[in-house]
């Protein structure tokens, strides 16, 4: 880039009332529900007309640990399904779409409109029209009579039924057992490309949680001191399709500039070089869009870690099933004046996207002033 | 010689006879395939339509897909009806805080692209992170500091919301865009005399107004759009449209075409919007994703 023009006190004095709106809005704000999380401050508190006490991390703990706070733990449970298979689904549909209207394809910009206009709708109108496609004995159950298949029977997203269910307590021996197949894999695949430092380091730490598996209890953790079930709730695959239904052409529209950014020279030598089409996406295309995938699914990632509306649309808040952070931390303090726990939550929730966000905003920046 | 010629005259026409069959089943497939997806895309728009234009006695789940055996306005004017108040109080939202934070975005965006300093770039990711951040984060503040402000429950609250919380994008995309104008000709400009601000008069905001549509179109779909906010810090009087959607199925019986035709009234401003200048609405959301 070429040179700025040097500042003087003028333009600072320009950007200072956003600096000062962003400093207490943003920053003070996240402050003071910080300390609110750190004290005591609930309906209880405020009948008594005593002033908020520190209790430290006792919400927190109380949220992880406590017996009557099951729901929030059914919503990290629920958070991190609905996350994961949210950004497969729409990644691939995303993708797919891309790819397809790439083709030369007649009509292009109707089929763009017509996959992308659901991201002009406001996640309260989706959850509207879709709690009514998923109603248990019509929607898209009656749906498919027309086409001659017989009616289902799917209860959506009031369904009740759970897929791989674990003991809360078992969840840190999971976690590591999953770490594990993902650290055994990835040494596995340095070894095979001869890169035998980075799997030799790779082995090493399996080698380290595997013992620590087999010489620690992590797998009899008793962080609670009951038995408490949780599991993949299948209520959560039609938040999935409403969701992927509204974001899907976010990403296809995210893909498709990026594949017509790639300069038409590139793909021509391929092409006379005799490389089919599939292996020019293979070898050419998608190493080059790996980029707008990961912006895409930071972007996705916060959206879904963050959802609301949608599911609040579609009846959240009773139905623990579908429930999400968002939900219970609205529930919590707007419905029950529980300050305190509601700020706990919004807490976790902030740490959680900062986790996916802080890099992200920190490599990009870097990225452009290189 | 002879046989060179058959070759040559022969080769294409084997090998291009297959390819065309091939080639035209394959965009035969393609267009199957992009059409039957669109059709699933669609059928919630379906829905909406053929419900909103029925009566309540013609909503059974039995017909739920058929066509209204009649149609009618009844179900669009009952909905009409019901969100009439909280319509004007989202047109009255929007437009202020759209103007005012994409005016505010503009020359934040101007600083951040033409004048050096020191932390520029610290200063900017903080702002930047405030895009992402999840308002659940700031939502018990917020309402604290409202209603000591006596803006609680009010639309000045909701619409000042708007305007601090819509500063991070419309900062990104006008410095994105800023970015992309040769500092020469601002240099230019200052070489001449110019100053700060009529630098950013005559020079930059001429070359804005592209800049200026992404935004404001943003903007306004966002804002008119949300629901968090919304639903926390208004009452009644002064709630939003989307708010007043999702209260339109708080009542006892759920009438279902009012509530499509609620939900299709809802998304009418945002999809004549996108319609018509869906072009800048594509910019915008590619903006989201921070690098411009």
């Amino acid at each position: 880039m070429s040179m700025k023009l040097r500042i003087n006190v003028l333009p600072f004095m320009v950007l200072l009332p956003s600096l000062i709106l962003m400093a207490v809005f943003v920053y003070g704000f996240i402050g003071w529900t910080g300390y609110t999380s750190a004290t005591d401050s609930n309906a209880l508190q405020q009948l008594s007309g005593q002033p908020a006490r520190y209790v430290g991390l006792k919400n927190y703990e109380d949220l992880f640990t406590g017996r009557l706070n099951a729901r929030f733990r059914i919503d990290l449970v629920n958070i991190f399904f609905f996350t994961v298979l949210f950004i497969l689904v729409s990644q691939i549909i995303g993708f797919g779409l891309a790819v397809l209207l790439d083709q030369n394809v007649k009509g292009e910009g109707i089929f763009r409109s017509i996959f992308l206009f659901p991201m002009a709708l406001s996640f309260v109108v989706t959850g509207t029209v879709w709690q009514w496609l998923f109603s248990p004995n019509s929607g898209l159950n009656t749906l498919v009579t027309y086409i001659g298949l017989p009616q289902w029977k799917i209860r959506w997203f009031i369904s009740e039924a759970q897929l791989l269910e674990f003991h809360w307590n078992d969840l840190a021996g999971i976690l590591i057992k999953i770490l594990l197949g993902i650290v055994i894999f990835a040494a596995l695949l340095y070894w095979s490309r001869w890169r035998s430092q980075t799997a030799a380091v790779l082995t090493g730490i399996a080698i380290l949680l595997i013992s620590l598996l087999t010489f620690s209890d992590l797998d009899q953790l008793t962080a609670l001191e009951f038995e408490e079930n949780h599991g993949f709730n299948l209520a959560l695959i039609a938040v999935v399709i409403a969701a992927s239904w509204q974001m899907s052409g976010y990403i296809m529209a995210m893909y498709l500039a990026g594949i017509r950014g790639i300069p038409d020279e590139l793909r021509e030598a391929a092409r006379v070089d005799g490389a089919r089409e599939l292996h020019i996406y293979r070898h050419i295309i998608v190493p080059l869009l790996r980029p707008i995938t990961l912006s895409a699914v930071i972007v996705q990632g916060h959206i879904s870690l963050k959802i609301f509306d949608l599911v609040f649309t579609l009846g959240g808040g009773d139905n623990l099933f579908i429930d999400m952070p968002g939900i219970n931390m609205f529930f919590v303090t707007f419905r029950g004046n529980d300050f305190a726990r509601g700020a706990a939550i919004a807490i976790i929730m902030l740490i959680m996207i900062a986790f996916v966000i802080v890099p992200y905003l920190v490599i990009s920046l870097r990225g452009e002033v290189e | 010689m002879a046989v060179q010629q058959a070759v040559v005259s022969h080769l294409p026409a084997t090998s291009v006879t297959p390819k065309t069959v091939q080639y035209r089943l394959g965009r035969f497939v393609l267009y199957i395939i992009l059409l039957g997806l669109s059709i699933l895309f669609l059928i919630p728009v379906y829905m909406v339509l053929v419900t909103s234009f029925k009566s309540l006695d013609q909503v059974s789940i039995s017909t739920m897909w058929d066509f209204p055996s009649r149609f009618t306005w009844e179900s669009i004017r009952k909905a009409a009806d019901q969100l009439a108040p909280s319509f004007f109080n989202s047109v009255v939202l929007v437009l202020p805080a759209t103007i005012i934070s994409a005016i505010a975005g503009s020359l934040n965006g101007y600083v951040f692209a033409k004048w050096r300093f020191r932390g520029a770039n610290l200063l900017f990711t903080l702002i930047l992170f405030g895009m992402f951040i999840p308002y659940q984060a700031v939502l018990i503040p917020l309402v604290k500091f409202l209603q000591w402000a006596d803006l609680y429950g009010s639309l000045n609250g909701l619409i000042l919301t708007h305007i601090v919380y819509g500063l991070p994008i419309t900062t990104l995309i006008f410095r994105n865009y800023y970015a992309k104008i040769p500092t020469e000709l601002v240099e230019a400009g200052l070489l001449d005399g110019g100053g700060f601000f009529s630098l950013y008069l005559y020079v930059i905001l001429p070359l804005s107004v592209p800049a200026f549509v992404v935004v404001i179109i943003w903007q306004f779909t966002q804002i008119w759009n949300e629901f968090l906010f919304g639903v926390t810090i208004t009452s009644v009087d002064s709630r939003p449209m989307t708010v007043a959607l999702q209260n339109l199925s708080g009542s006892q019986i759920v009438e279902w075409n009012v509530q499509m035709a609620g939900a299709f009234l809802t998304a009418l401003p945002t999809l004549l919007v996108y319609i018509i200048l869906g072009r800048y609405f594509i910019r915008g959301l590619l903006a989201g994703s921070v690098k411009g």
